[in-house]
């Protein structure tokens, strides 16, 4: 067994710092402290408070990555404080560390955020288990493990937020439901027990607070401490939005099955094609663009694709291997 | 060294909205003495819209195309981020997962394919940088791009999930410090521009459905360049490309600024150091045009 030695390192903080009641803009506060290679995020913050400044407030409670309570922004990473290491925060970004709270325009003081948007998504999927349960069973409700494989840990999501404030769209479009709304949703729907139907899935469909609004830039299977991978349980909802017969004809679910129609017939993609039988008569705002767009040569008509060699073999896969219908 | 040689799938934008980078790509690879073998069989890679669709259908389309790299006993080199993903992803799914992969090859046998695992799956700028070697590069640069600041814009699906970095290429890089672009920036002769949004979504994938979403990250992601005083944009994925070279009326829109920088291929730009000339890169191909060539 090779022996464990701890070692020390110089590390710079900026920390954030802002009290909703008393000041009109946040400032930073500077710390330089030598850091071991045992400690985390957490303890940090507990040597900000215990050592430099007790007004200095945070989240803590359970130490262990279980209530969620710590995660904050590590150089605009979402981190959990009790989870992530220093070593692995220096490995990351250097040893000069900003602290921030998961959302600075939703800060409250210091580290401390306003997640009732988080909640209120988060209550609006219908996280719990809909099912008429028998309240006086002769036996046990079994799962199987296959079953229960099913949910691909999402079950493990803790809610600490980290996702949600890792997402661009949360920023930018305030119905979107967000990472952590979407996998809790999917954890219900890939439950065997859950008889939900189509309750949530119709709501998951609906444009801006849904499903098809994720722009699918990976940020929350990055950051989640849990390892839920939320984009994951995001593409397979929209599957079973499919599956369900909850997809509806709109931009979005013309776009996703367009790309087979177009695969049957070049096996690459006719992008203007695409776009015609995405949008439909939605097309016209498109005409500004797509008219510089041709006079430089971006543009290739249906007649001009190069379509893809053995194009035989790729029908009958597209016959044979497809498993969805619209 | 032995000549570098590789299966190149090209995805769909470099034979139709992006012709400028399946120009800059022959080119470079020419200028460098990499052999690329165009995989003309291979089908769109469902671009993760198809996969919100039909999963096994992307599956097996994806794996078809890299049993054809793996028959040319070649590792495969993708241009755009998104088919990287989407074909590394797939990979991934079925090197992990033998049931999986006894299921899609089912499929394929039926074609006379076989998907065996054997072809590594990477990114041109990955290949370059891991197998070229950026010293080499530095040798060749015949034009230092020395009098420019350039915006490193890395594109989602090449640095996330970051689980597929170790599988992808040799020396796996952070998703929240990058480096390979700057990198290839600095071999260049250039000066790299940080800025928080190098690393961050365009928002490509929902232009259709969420127009305002999309413009305002492409926006934000051409202000933080000029913010930090790039002269012009590099991107290896033509989707942030689209993005940021034909969207920037909507994005300015958006945000409430103008914004507008010249955005170049990756390829386009290490062309210009090695020497390639504005024709063979198809610079003309451009809506926001290249003004310092």
């Amino acid at each position: 067994m090779s022996t464990h030695t701890i070692t020390t390192q110089k590390v710079n903080f900026k920390v954030f710092r802002f009290n909703a009641d008393e000041d009109y803009l946040p400032y930073y506060d500077d710390y330089t402290m030598e850091v071991t290679s045992e400690e985390v995020v957490l303890d940090i913050l507990n040597r900000i408070k215990w050592d430099y400044d007790g007004s200095f407030s945070y989240r803590r409670s359970c130490r262990h990555g279980i209530c969620g309570a710590c995660a904050i922004k590590v150089n605009g990473r979402s981190t959990l404080a009790c989870k992530e290491s220093m070593n692995t925060m220096v490995d990351l970004f250097g040893s000069d560390l900003i602290f921030e709270p998961l959302s600075i325009k939703r800060a409250v003081k210091d580290m401390i955020i306003d997640k009732k948007d988080f909640w209120e998504k988060h209550d609006a999927i219908h996280p719990y288990l809909i099912s008429d349960v028998d309240e006086h069973p002769e036996h046990e409700h079994l799962v199987t493990p296959e079953e229960a494989e099913e949910l691909n840990e999402a079950d493990l999501c803790i809610q600490c937020g980290a996702c949600h404030y890792a997402c661009p769209v949360v920023e930018i479009n305030e119905d979107f439901f967000g990472p952590a709304a979407f996998a809790k949703a999917y954890r219900f729907e890939a439950d065997v027990r859950d008889d939900a139907h189509t309750l949530r899935l119709v709501e998951l469909h609906e444009e801006k607070q849904g499903l098809w609004d994720c722009v699918k830039c990976f940020e929350c299977a990055e950051v989640c401490p849990k390892d839920v991978n939320p984009i994951e349980k995001i593409t397979k909802l929209h599957q079973m939005l499919f599956k369900e017969g909850v997809a509806t004809s709109n931009v979005a679910t013309r776009h996703a099955v367009g790309f087979k129609h177009s695969i049957v017939k070049n096996g690459v993609l006719d992008e203007g094609g695409l776009v015609l039988y995405s949008e439909g008569p939605g097309i016209v705002k498109h005409i500004p663009v797509a008219l510089r767009m041709f006079v430089k040569g971006k543009i290739v008509p249906p007649w001009g694709i190069t379509k893809s060699d053995k194009l035989d073999e790729i029908k009958k896969l597209v016959k044979s291997s497809s498993t969805a219908k619209f | 060294m032995k000549k570098l040689k590789y299966a190149l799938f090209t995805g769909c934008t470099a034979k139709q909205s992006t012709p400028e980078q399946m120009m800059s790509t022959l080119a470079v690879a020419d200028k460098l003495g990499i052999e690329l073998v165009e995989l003309t069989e291979a089908s769109c890679c469902g671009a993760s819209h198809l996969q919100d669709y039909d999963d096994f259908l992307s599956l097996v389309l994806n794996a078809r195309n890299i049993a054809y790299a793996e028959k040319h006993g070649l590792t495969m080199v993708t241009i755009c981020n998104t088919c990287q993903l989407n074909t590394a992803m797939t990979k991934h799914r079925l090197d992990t997962n033998a049931a999986l992969k006894a299921k899609v090859n089912e499929k394929l046998k039926e074609v006379g394919l076989e998907y065996q695992g054997t072809s590594m799956v990477t990114h041109f700028l990955y290949a370059i940088i891991d197998d070229f070697g950026l010293d080499k590069i530095k040798e060749m640069v015949v034009t230092p791009l020395s009098q420019f600041n350039i915006a490193p814009f890395y594109g989602c699906h090449n640095i996330r999930p970051s689980e597929l970095q170790n599988e992808t290429h040799k020396k796996p890089e952070s998703a929240y410090r990058p480096t390979s672009l700057d990198d290839l920036i600095i071999a260049c002769g250039g000066k790299n521009v940080d800025y928080a949004e190098k690393n961050k979504c365009c928002g490509f994938h929902v232009e259709l459905q969420a127009p305002r979403t999309a413009a305002i990250l492409t926006g934000n992601a051409i202000a933080g360049a000029m913010d930090n005083n790039a002269d012009w944009m590099v991107t290896p994925c033509p989707l942030c490309h689209l993005k940021l070279d034909t969207q920037t009326g909507h994005a300015s829109e958006a945000i409430g600024r103008e914004v507008a920088l010249p955005v170049l291929h990756m390829q386009q730009m290490l062309g210009l150091a090695l020497g390639c000339s504005a024709e063979q890169l198809g610079l003309k191909h451009h809506l926001t045009k290249v003004n310092f060539v």
